[in-house]
């Protein structure tokens, strides 16, 4: 079930568009928002509210790669994976992470608390390597420096 | 040396507020065009200027403009979209005039969309960029408080909207049609053309779209004409340019410089020479879809033409350097393994394509690679080639690997004789862990 919140801000984004299906990829980032992923019942809730099938729906969400239609945690780390950070050396970044939080690219921690991903540039090339968690852009990174990046997320 | 676009961009400092924006000349050009102009005569006047698309394809932007429908019987509402994606890997230059001096994009957008006559614009900027998304929205509320967007702006007659709209993620939404999906709520797949989105864009409705950096130009060529920004160039191709450098050089980094800078300038006295410990040993100049150049083509100056007249595309002007310690065979495989995931799989050549090429560097890239997968790549650098696939996705992906295999072909083949990556172990690129 959609939120009253929900609902309305979806409303909103409607009221730009000429058909309430051009809002769909605004509604799912609206529910993303809300519970962290999109679930296969958010996803039926909001093919309904705007008037698409499931499976039409599913084709636009499953195109982008930051709709998550699998559960993640509650911090994502997207780390860059693109030819500046790679000539730079990100994979120690990458490694590094793996092993501290003891899971590969598409897994979350046991505890819920971060799920890793590779992602493509980050559009900060000249300070490579760079990761995002959440909304937090990290760049001219070190291993040295990963410990207290990820105390900051609880 | 005039730097017009960053002139007021301070790194680490906020971006100019709109009233302060407005002490150093800011929407100067609005209030001009508004009183002095009519569309058509912003759109000679940025026809004369020869500002060419700083997204990469380099198209004259007031000639893109004139294929917009003009004139009361002209289809409503008309759009203007700024593409703000920048997902183009090794490209950074849009993120510091997004993040900078959002009120000078705001400005620009207002100029081009008076041209076309448009209502409504939107910004279709890419997700990754938060603290530029933060700045965008600050600056449109101020814009709309002082009365330079919504209705009737200064009293003029003429109305704007301005919506930032922030994607979810896909290469693609850089390629103009394909944008126009997204933001009507599709996948981002390109579409057929013609008809150009000038006369079918958004919505069905006539639509210009046009890059960040190109529309940061305008407020400066209506308040200095077009001879003033001919002259601010080197060479033939007008303006200045945002030029940028990632990779192994001293100092990484972004600079607006005359256009037709050389790529020696750039290299050495901007980026501070290569590393200690490293040598140059070729460069994409504009980001992962360009063909490669090598030490022959350094004294080059950094404009559509030359670098065109090389074999290869200026594109964005953000260059990423090769240097003697990285495989060139890990470089192209990492950029091929970034096109196959990125192409939308609308079409065959490119769905099927891109993989296989992939599959094949990995295997040279791990020691397994065999003669004849030499020959595969060559071909597919010619079955995705230009025509034969629905947009420049495929091609662009094959102008940085038919020149590595021009350029580095004996580092491919030693690779396939010696049965191992003759660079380091650690050099071998590995998407997974």
């Amino acid at each position: 079930m959609l939120t009253v919140e929900e609902k309305h801000k979806i409303d909103h984004e409607i009221s730009l568009v000429p058909s309430p299906k051009n809002a769909c990829i605004e509604a799912l980032k609206i529910v993303q928002q809300n519970h962290g992923w999109v679930s296969d019942e958010s996803l039926q809730d909001v093919a309904n509210y705007v008037g698409m099938s499931p499976a039409e729906l599913d084709s636009v969400a499953t195109f982008y790669n930051l709709i998550f239609r699998r559960p993640v945690g509650r911090h994502v780390i997207l780390v860059c994976d693109s030819i500046s950070c790679w000539v730079m050396g990100y994979e120690g970044i990458r490694d590094s992470l793996s092993e501290k939080l003891n899971i590969k690219y598409g897994q979350t921690t046991e505890d819920g608390r971060f799920t890793l991903l590779p992602n493509c540039c980050l559009g900060t090339c000249d300070r490579a390597p760079a990761l995002m968690i959440d909304n937090d852009l990290y760049r001219d990174l070190t291993v040295e420096q990963l410990d207290e990046i990820l105390e900051k997320y609880t | 040396m005039e730097k017009p676009l960053t002139q007021h961009i301070v790194p680490g400092r906020a971006p100019l507020s709109l009233k302060q924006y407005e002490q150093v000349g800011g929407y100067q050009s609005v209030r001009k065009i508004l009183k002095e102009m009519a569309p058509a005569d912003v759109q000679n006047l940025v026809k004369a200027s020869d500002l060419r698309g700083r997204g990469g394809a380099g198209f004259n932007t007031g000639l893109k403009w004139s294929f917009v429908p003009m004139g009361s019987e002209a289809a409503k509402p008309k759009y203007l979209v700024a593409n703000a994606d920048e997902m183009e890997p090794g490209t950074f230059k849009d993120r510091v005039l997004l993040e900078g001096n959002p009120h000078q994009l705001i400005e620009g957008m207002i100029v081009a969309a008076y041209a076309i006559d448009a209502s409504i614009s939107y910004i279709f900027m890419r997700w990754a960029y938060k603290v530029a998304a933060r700045e965008i929205m600050k600056a449109i509320d101020e814009a709309y408080e002082a009365g330079y967007l919504g209705e009737n702006i200064l009293g003029s007659g003429f109305s704007l909207d301005m919506h930032l709209h922030t994607g979810v993620g896909r290469y693609m939404c850089g390629e103009e049609t394909a944008l126009l999906n997204a933001l009507e709520g599709k996948r981002a797949n390109p579409r057929a053309k013609p008809p150009f989105p000038q006369v079918s864009g958004l919505f069905g409705k006539p639509t210009i779209v046009n890059n960040v950096e190109t529309l940061c130009c305008l407020p400066h060529i209506i308040n200095n004409g077009a001879e003033w920004f001919k002259g601010l160039s080197k060479t033939g191709d007008a303006g200045t340019k945002l030029y940028g450098i990632s990779g192994r050089v001293k100092t990484p980094g972004c600079w607006e410089l005359p256009m037709g800078t050389t790529i020696r300038e750039l290299i050495e006295e901007h980026g501070g020479g290569m590393q200690d410990g490293y040598l140059f040993k070729g460069l994409l100049p504009g980001g992962a879809s360009t063909d490669f150049l090598v030490e022959e083509h350094l004294d080059l100056p950094m404009d559509y033409t030359a670098i065109q007249a090389a074999g290869s595309r200026m594109g964005t002007g953000t260059m990423i350097i090769l240097d003697d310690q990285t495989c060139p065979v890990g470089f192209v495989h990492n950029l091929q393994h970034f096109f196959a995931q990125e192409s939308c799989g609308f079409c065959t050549p490119c769905r099927e394509g891109l993989p296989w090429v992939e599959k094949i560097l990995q295997a040279i890239d791990k020691g397994e690679g065999k003669p004849e997968h030499l020959l595969t790549l060559d071909f597919h650098t010619k079955y995705l080639g230009p025509g034969n696939t629905f947009c420049a996705l495929a091609p662009g992906a094959m102008e940085p690997l038919q020149s590595a295999l021009k350029y580095f072909r004996e580092d491919f083949e030693r690779h396939i004789h010696e049965h191992h990556c003759p660079w380091s172990k650690a050099k071998v690129w590995q998407p997974s862990i």
